[in-house]
């Protein structure tokens, strides 16, 4: 049984191609993330799957149902947060909750779903006064309120500040915890490595990488990195004869030790040291989803 | 339709949350014929058949609430909520499209009747305003008349591609209808000319059939503006299905 299947999935607007034959499916229980720039399919992939936007090709199915032709059985047990949306202005935050409630069968308690995203003081608050980061977090409320199988969160944590980031990330493994599964799409790589249990890399309307974030990152055989200043310019040779250093990189006072062995960091603060070396600002780089996607696209995963 | 009541609920709340719609709703008609009655007073007429000024201008007000509601509420509201993506968050709920339409009209009635029933309490309390006709050929035409302006009004937000040209177009349809209808001045005081402008606006079918109710005429009398009203709301409700959009 899979949540979510995807098949060959195309969708152009005019002449742009937003989704160009996307493939994959999500099992039921994991949190599966889909990470790319701007402009790079996100929006329309999940919003072909909540039902929203019609594909121009290929095969959706969600919880077995087709989001075109059984949209409202559909929408009964998926919660969805759009990227863009909005509520009236003068309408209240437990209002928008009670009114939300009761156009589902089932409904989770709306008083502790505030309380969890932290609105509860703001409860009798007017949707327009709240700020950015509380709208949407009202949101990521809503999306739970049918105490849905699926979660689709579009962009969940774009405008909120890193300890409500944090919190969110605790919050959507709860979610899972609790059986559900939830399709959710960020350009934070470090988001999708933390948070997804995989991860989908999409570049201009192609799946360009699909695995768990470790794989990911092992995939790419990359080196570690140790990176420290010096006040003035050193000679490299000593630390190219360190056993496992691959490469070294100067520049500006800013020295790049490439290798992959472990004990390479113990080996490169002992050559330091031995050659009295002035250093600061050491610390060690691990190879990231960022690398990842450098890797494959050839360009900086930049907001 | 789950969901429907609630939904309806919360829509009357709003829109009495929002003091200008209030205001034209249910102040301003009240508040002009204060001014008219304070002035004129509503001492029979012979210009009138005999009725007084207030007698006339309480069923041809309603007219003009129905307009106000019609093209200056509904267009805005309804192209703004599309605008800012409200109406594309509950189209991700299982709220069934036409329970949404339903709810928002439910709640526009109730309020263009609340408006109209605070008219007649003004009339009925400040100036003894006299009633002849039936309750509820009133209502029944009051129903047709609004149910045809909100039709033209979804059509106007439909056609519309934001709510500030909803808004222009509302406005503009509006405000030579009101003055030209006999909703806000007499059609007995209109010039000839202006009169036979006037046959081709619906709102003046509004009035002439309110104001024929009112005075307790019968249907029979009054089929070209049943005609006419009944021809607009069918054109309206085709044609705003047909350009509705929810993004
Ligand atoms: N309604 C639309 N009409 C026309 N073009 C569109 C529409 N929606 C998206 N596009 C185009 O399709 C492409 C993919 O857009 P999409 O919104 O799916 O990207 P995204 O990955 O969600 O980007 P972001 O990270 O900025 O949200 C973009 O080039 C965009 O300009
Ligand atoms: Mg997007």
């Amino acid at each position: 049984m899979t949540a979510i299947a995807i098949d060959r999935l195309h969708k152009s607007y005019g002449d742009i191609r937003a989704v160009d034959g996307v493939t994959f499916e999500v099992s039921p229980g994991e949190i599966f993330g889909m990470v790319g720039p701007n402009g790079a399919g996100k929006t329309t992939t999940i919003e072909c799957l909540e039902g929203l936007r019609r594909p121009d090709e290929g095969r959706l199915s969600v919880l077995g149902l087709d989001p075109q032709r059984q949209g409202y059985e559909l929408r009964e047990r998926i919660g969805v947060q759009l990227q863009e949306s909005s509520l009236p202005d003068r309408l209240k935050v437990r209002e928008v909750m009670g009114l939300f409630a009761a156009f589902y069968r089932r409904s989770a308690d709306s008083a502790a779903l505030l309380e969890q995203l932290g609105l509860s003081e703001k409860a009798g608050a007017a949707f327009g006064q709240l700020s950015g980061g509380q709208k949407q977090r009202l949101f990521i409320a809503l999306a739970l309120i049918n105490d849905p199988e699926i979660v689709f969160l579009d962009e969940l944590t774009t405008g909120l500040d890193p300890q409500a980031r944090r919190a969110m990330w605790d919050l959507v493994k709860g979610v899972r915890d609790r059986g559900k599964t939830v399709f959710l799409t960020t350009h934070y790589m470090e988001e999708a490595e933390k948070l997804c249990d995989r991860v989908a890399i999409i570049d201009h309307g192609k799946i360009v990488a699909l695995d768990t974030p470790r794989n990911l990152v092992a995939s790419l055989e990359a080196e570690n990195r140790i990176v420290f200043s010096v006040e003035a310019p050193v000679d490299e040779a000593p630390f190219r004869a360190i056993q496992g250093v691959t490469r070294v990189e100067q520049s500006g006072g800013r020295i790049i030790i490439f290798g992959r062995e472990d004990g390479l960091l113990v080996r490169v603060v002992m050559a330091l040291d031995s050659a009295k070396i002035r250093f600061r600002d050491l610390r060690t780089e691990q190879p990231s989803l960022e690398d990842v996607f450098l890797a494959l696209t050839g360009k900086e995963m930049r907001e | 339709m789950r969901g429907l009541w609630k939904l309806i609920l919360v829509e009357l709340k709003l829109y009495l949350r929002e003091p200008a719609a209030t205001f034209f709703t249910i102040v301003f008609a009240p508040m002009l014929l204060l001014l008219f009655g304070t002035i004129y007073g509503n001492k029979p007429n012979p210009f009138f058949g005999g009725r007084g000024m207030v007698d006339v201008s309480v069923p041809s007000y309603i007219a003009l609430i129905i307009i106000s509601v019609g093209f200056m509420g509904i267009p805005v509201a309804t192209a703004a909520n599309r605008e800012a993506g409200v109406l594309r968050r509950f189209r991700m709920t299982p709220l069934r499209p036409e329970a949404y339409i339903i709810s928002n009209i439910a709640s526009y009635y109730v309020m263009t009747a609340i408006g109209v029933a605070a008219l007649v309490v003004v009339g009925k309390a400040v100036y003894g305003m006299k009633f002849e006709g039936n309750i509820l050929s009133v209502w029944a035409g009051f129903t047709l008349g609004s149910l045809a302006f909100f039709a033209l009004g979804y059509l106007i937000a439909g056609v519309a591609s934001t709510a500030r040209i909803a808004q222009a177009v509302g406005m503009i349809a509006a405000f030579p209808m009101m003055f030209l209808s006999g909703s806000a001045i007499p059609l007995e005081v209109l010039p000839q000319s202006v009169r036979n402008i006037s046959r081709f606006l619906p709102l003046t079918h509004v009035v002439t059939l309110m104001r024929g109710l009112w005075a307790g005429e019968g249907w029979a009398e009054h089929l070209t503006e049943v005609a006419v009203l009944g021809g607009v709301l069918i054109v309206g409700i085709i044609l705003s299905a047909r350009f509705f959009r929810w993004e």
